[in-house]
């Protein structure tokens, strides 16, 4: 298997865990890692793919997409951690309401 | 590791490819050996022992080997800011998680 | 592809898949968020495995550096009282799972993973992509280093819009929150030190990577996540900016960056039709105008985000009390 190929079907298991974990835990924080991973293996696959050029210079375009991605994705993190702890200021939990075990 | 487009490789060795894969042969034991207090050392303090002196040699070692293939002197500049910057971020960070440490009352390991 | 790379490769595949899982699923926050710092810079030597060095300086300095200092900032403020011998908070607060039956996701999941690497799979071993079109009209575009020609002139509406995204979030943090001006407690000789040691040296390595990314790998994006690290450093160190500050400059900071954006994009829809469509002749001049303008921005925002909420509520709050 070629080198973009390989990263590509990493990108992709990447991807498989996060949305595993940001199905099955209910804490915030861990739902927030959980998207912060879908996304770089979402990343993954569109530079791995982006590799297929053979000899002739590499697509630049995915590259762009994915610092432009990177850095939406920290800004989105912020906002959400945020938006956590003012959910933990208000009710004392870090989980959402219909996730949270009495 | 990255294969820059449009450069070609260089195919004869010279005597100073000898010199750096020497250098970067032993600054790799020594990041072996950091890694392997890091793991198998007793409790945080002997870990940073272990961690921050070998690996700052390590990279020291690792620095010299890349420096002897560079192209110009300011690459070397370049090199010799990078390993600066991690001796001074090491040391440093390696004191405020030990005193970090003490203040939490963990104890020093005692053979 | 040599025995030895391929080796390499999978290694490090296999260790990013690792590292993921291990943070996702290791029962101790702090342990999953260091987990995920790792995971951030080895997905940087995975980036520039793949030929992208730019990507992988923006992954090293705000993927892992920055998410996870705001991470870490995060935790500690969840659990204030709760900082145990070893760093830990108790387990069972972060381990409460939402399906006691986990395999139906889990069976999901993995049939959508299947479908999408075999669509991976399928797709032609050879693509140019927009290779050949950024290749023909990067001597126009003003800058060589391809990626930074994308970013700032054929695809300068995304990164306009992914400015704005930036102070939307910032706006967003400052609505929910207030943080406090107040000096914090002396955090030691050490890291008082540091700081002030290292921000002139990330002030100088911000702008060499803004200046080098005309034609090397580097660019705004990079440069401003140097600055905000110098700010998260200072942050973290006790420094606090004067109130006076506060108010209309570090406002003024952070919409240079949009609004140099707007009004370039304003004046090359007047003169040539084309929002940010830039004169080849000048291409060179504009593009290092606006990432001057976006590096400063970005940096700012980003440690405006590290702190967390708005700076001027709480000075506010004070006054009429």
């Amino acid at each position: 298997m070629s080198t973009p190929f390989l990263y590509a079907l990493v990108g992709t298991g990447l991807f498989a865990l996060g949305l595993f974990a940001l199905i099955i835990h209910a804490h915030l924080l861990r739902k927030i890692l959980a998207l912060n991973v879908m996304g770089s293996g979402v990343f993954m696959v569109l530079v791995a793919l982006a590799k297929r050029t053979g000899d002739a210079p590499l697509d630049a375009v995915p590259h762009a997409m994915v610092i432009t991605g990177i850095v939406v994705a920290v800004s989105a993190t912020a906002l959400a951690l945020t938006l956590m702890l003012k959910l933990n200021a208000k009710s004392g939990h870090a989980e959402l309401p219909d996730d949270r075990r009495e | 590791m990255y294969d820059a487009p449009g450069r070609t490789r260089r195919q004869t060795i010279n005597p100073s490819d000898y010199l750096s894969a020497a250098l970067l042969i032993a600054g790799a034991v020594f990041f072996l050996a950091g890694t392997l207090g890091l793991l198998r050392f007793p409790d945080v303090y002997t870990r940073l022992h272990a961690l921050t002196k070998a690996d700052n040699v390590g990279l020291g070692l690792m620095v010299a080997g890349l420096a002897v293939q560079a192209e110009s002197w300011s690459v070397v500049g370049k090199l010799l800011l990078i390993w600066w910057l991690v001796l001074i971020a090491g040391a440093s960070v390696a004191h405020l998680i030990a005193s970090g440490a003490l203040q939490r009352g963990i104890r020093m390991w005692k053979p | 592809m040599t025995l030895l790379t391929w080796v390499f490769d999978s290694l490090l595949g296999l260790s990013l898949l690792w590292l993921a899982w291990r943070a996702l699923a290791c029962p101790d926050l702090f342990k999953a968020i260091v987990l995920f710092v790792a995971f951030g810079l080895l997905m940087a030597l995975a980036w520039v495995r793949l030929a992208a060095p730019d990507v992988a300086l923006a992954e090293a300095a705000i993927g892992a550096g920055l998410t996870g200092a705001l991470l870490m900032a995060a935790l500690a403020k969840l659990h204030p009282t709760e900082a145990h011998d070893d760093f830990t908070v108790p387990p069972e607060k972060n381990v409460t799972k939402v399906w006691s039956w986990q395999w139906l996701p889990a069976v999901a999941i993995l049939l959508v993973t299947t479908g999408l690497g075999y669509v991976v799979l399928s797709l032609p071993p050879y693509a140019a992509g927009l290779s050949t079109e950024v290749a023909a009209n990067l001597a126009i575009s003003g800058a060589s280093n391809p990626v930074t020609a994308v970013l700032l002139n054929f695809r300068g509406y995304d990164t306009l819009l992914e400015i704005v995204v930036l102070l939307l979030a910032l706006l967003g943090v400052w609505s929910l929150n207030s943080a406090s001006l107040d000096r914090k407690a002396a955090p030691g000789i050490v890291l008082d030190t540091l700081a002030r040691l290292l921000t002139p040296i990330f002030i100088l390595v911000a702008a060499y990577l803004l200046w080098v990314g005309a034609h090397a790998p580097g660019g705004a994006f990079q440069a401003g996540a140097v600055l905000g690290a110098a700010g998260v450093l200072l942050l973290l160190a006790g420094w606090r900016p004067r109130a006076g500050l506060m108010a209309l400059p570090l406002r003024l900071v952070l919409v240079t960056g949009p609004a140099t954006f707007v009004i370039v994009a304003v004046l090359t829809l007047l003169m040539k039709g084309q929002m940010l469509e830039y004169p080849p002749t000048q291409a060179g001049v504009l593009i290092l105008i606006l990432e001057t303008a976006a590096t400063v921005s970005i940096g700012v925002t980003l440690a405006a985000l590290f702190l967390g909420g708005d700076p001027r509520k709480n000075n506010r709050n004070k006054n009429q009390t």
